[in-house]
């Protein structure tokens, strides 16, 4: 009974030694891996450029419109556009426009400023999506409030990363 | 040398709402492609465009490297005056590149 006990015992140890040195081999190509590949936005790095446009803010939904093709072949050049439903009056009207993305390599794609005198808060423009993903736009209007939308969109033709051959 | 397309109405009516569409020719590189022999391709991107209007700033964007090659943007304006709408890239590596327009104002 005692041998046994001890030979567990062993084997535990031993197994833990293993695990600690597959643990720190994982760990090591994990970093390797990081050298190597360019860092991926994730949704994570997403909400926390957004929060560094926004601050502590609430963002509510609606006002604006984010139009966008739901499948796109070519992840190298996509449409894009964004209009705020805002009087664009002096008193009223959209300060900034803000796009973000949830996978690229940086979560930032535009950030537009506006003011009164742009008549409509309408902007359009073409940005490249390295992969199927979740777009957000949000407005910054002149009282201090976040208004947002998102799209969902398919890419199967990847940008950013394919490399020269 | 970089090419810009500037389209801008020659006529409006005052306090009309005209669109505005620019396009300009740059490669966009994002800084995070490599070359057939592995190097990493520095990034070459323009980072901001702006719109003034007889000398007042309308309209400006931060771009990043999402942006598509050729840079294609749109946006709106009052027609407040006669007079000249200017743009102006500028990016990575002194990239500095104006245009301007001319409207009438009725």
């Amino acid at each position: 009974m005692k041998i046994v006990e001890s030979s567990t015992m062993g084997h535990d140890r031993k197994g833990a030694t293993r695990r600690a040195l597959l643990y720190g081999g994982l760990a090591g190509l994990g970093a390797a891996l990081i050298k190597i590949e360019p860092a991926a936005a994730t949704p994570e790095t997403m909400q926390r450029a957004i929060r560094q446009v926004v601050g502590e803010a609430p963002i509510r939904r609606g006002k604006v419109a984010l139009d966008v093709p739901a499948l796109v072949e070519n992840g190298n050049s996509v449409a894009l556009t964004i209009e705020v439903a805002s009087p664009m009056t002096e008193r009223d009207y959209v300060k900034a426009i803000h796009v973000f993305n949830e996978k690229n390599p940086l979560p930032n794609v535009i950030s537009a400023h506006l003011g009164p005198r742009a008549g409509r808060a309408k902007i359009s423009t073409r940005f490249r999506l390295a992969d199927t993903q979740t777009i957000v736009a949000i407005a910054e209007l002149s009282d201090g409030t976040f208004w947002s939308a998102s799209a969902d969109v398919i890419v199967t033709l990847q940008a950013c990363l394919e490399n020269l051959d | 040398m970089a090419r810009a397309l500037i389209n801008v109405p020659p006529k409006a009516k005052r306090g009309e709402v005209i669109e505005i569409k620019t396009l300009i020719s740059h490669i966009m590189e994002t800084g995070f492609r490599r070359d057939n022999v592995g190097k990493p391709i520095p990034r070459n991107i323009i980072t901001q465009f702006t719109c003034t209007y007889n000398g007042e700033e309308v309209f400006r964007a931060d771009l990043y490297p999402a942006i598509a090659a050729n840079p294609f943007i749109t946006f709106s304006t009052v027609a407040t005056e006669s007079g000249t709408i200017a743009f102006e890239w500028t990016g990575d590596n002194g990239f500095h590149e104006t245009g301007a327009a001319k409207i009438t104002v009725e």
